[in-house]
Formats: C-alpha cells, structure tokens, sequence
C-alpha cells in the first residue's frame, strides 16, 4: 500500500517577464488502487502539477510538500522519484535519436530493478506488453518517439507503465489525440496495470470519455491553479453537462 | 623540390583555408621546419585478401592539390603506398591497413593510393594509431561501375599531428562512400575531398569526431560537381566536451554549370558537451546551374536536450546513463554505418570513456 501526499504545493515558472505562480496551494492524497481524476480548462495548471511531481526543472517550488509513504519527492533527483514508484505518462513524449525502443526500456528495467532483467525472459515480457498493446514487433527498433503518430507515443507510454510498474502513476492527457479504438486499447493497458499492481492513477484529461473505460473513484476538478471542487463519478457527469464555466469565472 | 620553391605558400593563418588551423601545434608540417624521418608507416595489418596487392611504387599524383602541405609531401617523395583492387573483384572481407610505430621528433610525408579497377567492389579500413607527425597525400582511384566504402580511424594518441587530403576521383558509375572517424591526436586535419569526372557517380561522405580538452579536429569537405548527373550526401557528427575543445567543419560543395542533375546535400550536427569547448561549422553550396535536382545544407550546434534527459531520468536513469545513451544515440546513426560490429564497439567504448574522463 503506498500513498503520495500532496499539500499546499505552489509552483511558479519562470518567464522573460519574471516568476509566474502556477500552483496555488494543491491538496491531494492518492492511495494504491484508487484511480483520481483531475479535470479542467487549459491552461489551469494540471500539466504542471503533473511534471512538478516528477521534477521536471522548468518548474520552482515555492512551497508546500510532496511525499511518497513519508519520503520527501521534492528533495530527490528525477530518476530516484523513478526510483521510488512515481511515473508520469507524458502528453507529449520526447524524441531520443538513434536509441532504440528496446535499448531504452532495458536501460530503464535494469534502473529500476536495481539488476539488468535476464535476456530470456524479459524479451517475452516486452513481446507480451507489445502484444498486448496491439504494438507491431518492428516497434521495438524504432527510436524512441522519434516518427511516431500521437496514436504509437501514448501506446509506448503505457507500455513502459505495465513494465515499468510503478506504484502511483500520472497520466497526462493520454487521451488527447486518440481514436476510439486506440483509447479504448491505452486504458485497457492502464486497467491491466491497476488490476495486476495495485497502481494508484492520477488521471489528467479535459474530457469525460475516457472516464467512461478507467473508472474514477474520485473526480477533482482544476481551475486556476487550485483544486475547486471534488467528488465522486457523479462530478463528472455534471461537468460533462456544464462545462467549466462555473469554475472558470470563480 | 626546393625549399625555396614552396616557400612563398607557407601559410600564415590568414588564408581561408588556415584560418581556424593552429599551426604552431602543427610541429612544422605546414612551413618545411619540420625534420623529416625516414618512415613508411602504413602496413597491411592482415592477410591480403584474392585480387589484392599492396606494393609500394612510384606514381604520378592522380589530380592537383592547392594544399601547401600536400604540395611538400608530393615535392619529397615519388614513393606511394598502393593498395590496388583488380577490375570485377568483389572483395567480401574488409581490407585492413594500419599503422607501424610513429615517432613525435621527426615527421613522415605519406603518399598512399586506393585504386579499384573497373566494377570491383571493396571495404578498405585504415587504423591509424600511435604517436606520430605525419602528413598524407591520399588519393583514391575508382573505375568505372566501381564501389568502395572507405573507413579511416583517426585514433593516435594525444600529442600526434596528423594533417591529410583524402581525395576521391570518381569514374562513371562509381559509387564512394566515406566513413572518416576522428577521436585521437592534438591536432588532426582531414581534408575529404570528392572529384565527379564523369556522369552517374555517388558520393557519401560520413563522419564522427569527439574533441576533448584542448584538441583540435578540423575537416574541410571539397565536393566537386564537375560533370551531370553525379550525386553527393555529406553527413558530418561531432561532440566536444573540456576546455578549448575546437572543431571545424568545413562543407565546400561546387555545382559547375554543366553539372545538370546534380542531387547533393550537406549536414552537419555539433554537440557541446560543456563549457570553454568552440564548434566551428561554416557549409558553403555554390551553385552555377539550376537545372539540378536538388541541394540543400544544414548545420546545427546545440547542447544537451533537457527535455530528452528529463524523458529518460523520468524512467528512472541516471543523469550520467541518460548522457551517455543521449550521445551514444547521436552518434548511432553514422556509427552503424561502419557495419564492422567490433569497431563500433570500440569507438562506442571510446566515446563512453571520453564522456566519463570529461564528466559531462
């Protein structure tokens, strides 16, 4: 059972016109198992609470605490927040070059295990994953991202969350850019990795549709840098006729 | 040929083609000061392959050179190291030259020839090693229909000075591709130069380097589109990692009027990996026709991506193993095309040890 605890965390970017306060004062608590989804207009900070918590460096920290089962998050390198079980599905993953998909998730692997999984098995455990994600062979002598469509990053995403196995994983707008088809194939992946890890799921989107195939216990709604307002499926169903409007103009 | 004969071209650092050249690190292989000693360094280092000779004779250059270090080379000696490959031989194997014990008191004034005879194909790999000064005047001769990959390794230890043309003529039909690898030396200066001299050839000229404290590499492409219908690509990838790092890239590509049909395209990607360390990279298309099917050029200098360390970090690597896989992967693409698994193993291993030794 692991819990990461986010209190009062407030960031600020900075700008050619100066530091720029995104985060307001967040408050969340997200235990294995529970799936949370965080909803809201663009630009109202959700992204950046995402790679605040994964350490990206654009970001500052000006106050507040993240922790996981009491660990600080904010005091460690971004790989030892890796390390300790936080993952972050990227909205927009990255480009790496001339190295290979294969190369990259072994590297990770051997990170994160603390020992380089053996050839034997772990070229079974990539094929299933693959497989499983309805993922060409050929995939895996791809550069990393490089060439993609938006539809094969986010396969590649949850890819690595099911071998990766994190313990709290952030998904940032892995809905976005998906057809029905793709979506309905990314969130069995993030269902299987709940189901098989226990994996507590920050779920970070604008819309209700992928709500409708991972399940949240619990709906925050984002505005402003804040969370304004929370509750269960239900608040999803409201947004979902509403809109954000009544946040928006708060 | 006289002193006095060669004198009025000594360069002064002034001229274009000097202007980046340290040339009091050149250990007088530029002004005649330099003692020369009595070697011939280069060797087959394995058995010779059917169809192959190497012998040493005297020939005639194979073109001009307006490099004053190649004109004293060819004004010391009429004696060229020549690896021939006889016409329809496909030979399977690399062929593998290298280098015997250099010295650093007296310099060596090379002249080496490649030649393939009319459809012959081959893989010519030289490994040039060691402590030495050495000036070469290298020219390779392809026939028609002729198909070579030529691959040098410049891995010499830190005080050598090694400045060379690597000139190219190339036939009908003949197709020349070129791996040049710069890793090793204090100064090294590599001037790969392609001459089309008649329609149908191709040209790819693909490189590494990897500069650390105080090094300096300099190559100066010279592609001459002289006849139609000829084609070139030049891929150039260097890093540089400690103080007074310096790399030059030169890409000269010359398109003459009756070049028609020319397709030619030059790149050129720069990695700085720290501080103090300076990428020079100037590519330089002059274009006489318009009637060609393309040209086009490129040079980038960058440092580390954050976003792609921070993709890495993110699945738990390191920032030094995120580094490290960031290089490796840059320099993969050129690196692959070596196709000989054990040498890209090694400079892979050698470009892994410069980043550690720089802690980059």
């Amino acid at each position: 059972m692991s819990t990461l605890e986010i209190r009062n965390l407030q960031v600020s970017v900075n700008t050619d016109a100066g530091a720029v306060e995104i985060l307001k004062g967040v408050d969340l608590t997200i235990t294995s198992g529970e799936t949370h989804a965080i909803m809201g207009p663009n630009g109202s900070g959700k992204s950046t609470l995402a790679y605040s918590i994964a350490g990206h460096p654009k970001y500052t920290i000006v106050g507040g605490s993240v922790t996981l089962d009491g660990a600080d998050v904010l005091d460690m390198t971004v790989d030892e927040r890796a390390k300790a079980g936080l993952f972050l599905a990227m909205q927009y993953p990255v480009e790496v070059p001339g190295v290979s998909v294969s190369n990259f998730l072994r590297t990770a692997a051997t990170a994160l295990r603390g020992e380089a999984p053996k050839l034997r098995t772990w070229v079974g455990e990539v094929k299933e994953a693959m497989e499983a994600l309805n993922m060409d062979p050929a995939f895996a002598s791809r550069n990393v991202n490089e060439g993609f469509s938006g539809g094969e990053k986010k396969r590649h995403e949850i890819m690595q969350l099911e071998l990766l196995k994190p313990k709290i994983a952030i998904l940032d707008e892995t809905d976005s850019g998906l057809d029905v088809d793709a979506l309905r194939i990314v969130s069995e992946g993030v269902n299987r990795a709940k189901e098989n890890n226990n994996l507590g799921v920050v779920l970070i989107t604008h819309y209700t549709r992928i709500l409708k195939y991972i399940k949240p216990d619990f709906v925050h709604v984002f505005a402003n840098g804040r969370i304004v307002e929370e509750g269960g499926p239900d608040l999803a169903d409201k947004l979902e006729a509403n809109g954000y409007a009544d946040y928006v103009s708060k | 040929m006289s002193l006095l004969a060669t004198n009025y071209l000594t360069p002064t650092g002034r001229e274009e083609a000097w202007r980046f050249t340290p040339l009091k690190r050149m250990r007088g292989l530029h002004d005649g000061a330099a003692v020369i000693g009595d070697r011939a360094s280069l060797i087959s280092t394995h058995v010779l392959p059917a169809g192959v000779t190497f012998v040493r004779e005297s020939l005639e250059p194979l073109a001009e050179s307006d490099d004053v270090i190649i004109e004293r080379v060819r004004g010391f000696s009429s004696n060229v190291a020549h690896l021939s490959i006889t016409a329809n031989t496909e030979v399977g194997q690399p062929i593998f030259l290298g280098r015997s014990k250099g010295a650093l008191d007296t310099a060596e004034l090379s002249r080496v020839r490649i030649s393939l005879g009319n459809h012959a194909t081959a893989t010519v790999v030289i490994e040039n090693t060691g402590d030495t000064v050495l000036a070469e005047d290298l020219e390779i001769s392809l026939a028609p229909g002729s198909s070579l990959t030529f691959i040098t390794l410049q891995e010499f230890e830190s005080q050598s000075v090694y400045a060379a043309r690597h000139h190219a003529v190339i036939d009908k039909d003949a197709r020349y591709k070129s791996i040049t690898v710069t890793v090793g030396g204090d100064v090294v200066r590599i001037l790969p130069t392609v001459e089309f001299i008649a329609p149908g050839g191709s040209a790819e000229l693909l490189g590494v380097y990897f500069a650390t404290a105080g090094q300096f590499f300099e190559h100066r492409m010279h592609v001459d589109h002289a006849v139609p219908h000829a084609k070139s690509r030049v891929n150039f990838k260097g890093a540089l990692s400690g103080r007074d790092a310096h790399t030059v890239w030169i890409g000269d590509v010359l398109i003459r009027a009756v070049a028609e049909g020319t397709d030619t395209y030059e790149l050129n990607r720069n990695l700085l990996l720290s501080d103090g360390a300076r990428a020079d990279s100037v590519p330089n298309l002059e274009i006489e026709t318009g009637e060609i099917v393309g040209a086009g050029h490129a040079s980038t200098t960058g440092r580390f991506d954050d976003e792609q360390l921070f993709y890495l970090m993110s699945r738990g690597i390191t920032l030094e193993n995120a580094r490290r896989l960031v290089v490796r992967g840059f320099f993969n693409e050129i690196v692959t095309e070596i196709g000989i698994e054990l040498i890209q193993e090694r400079l892979m291993d050698r470009i892994d040890g410069e980043l550690a030794k720089a802690g980059a």
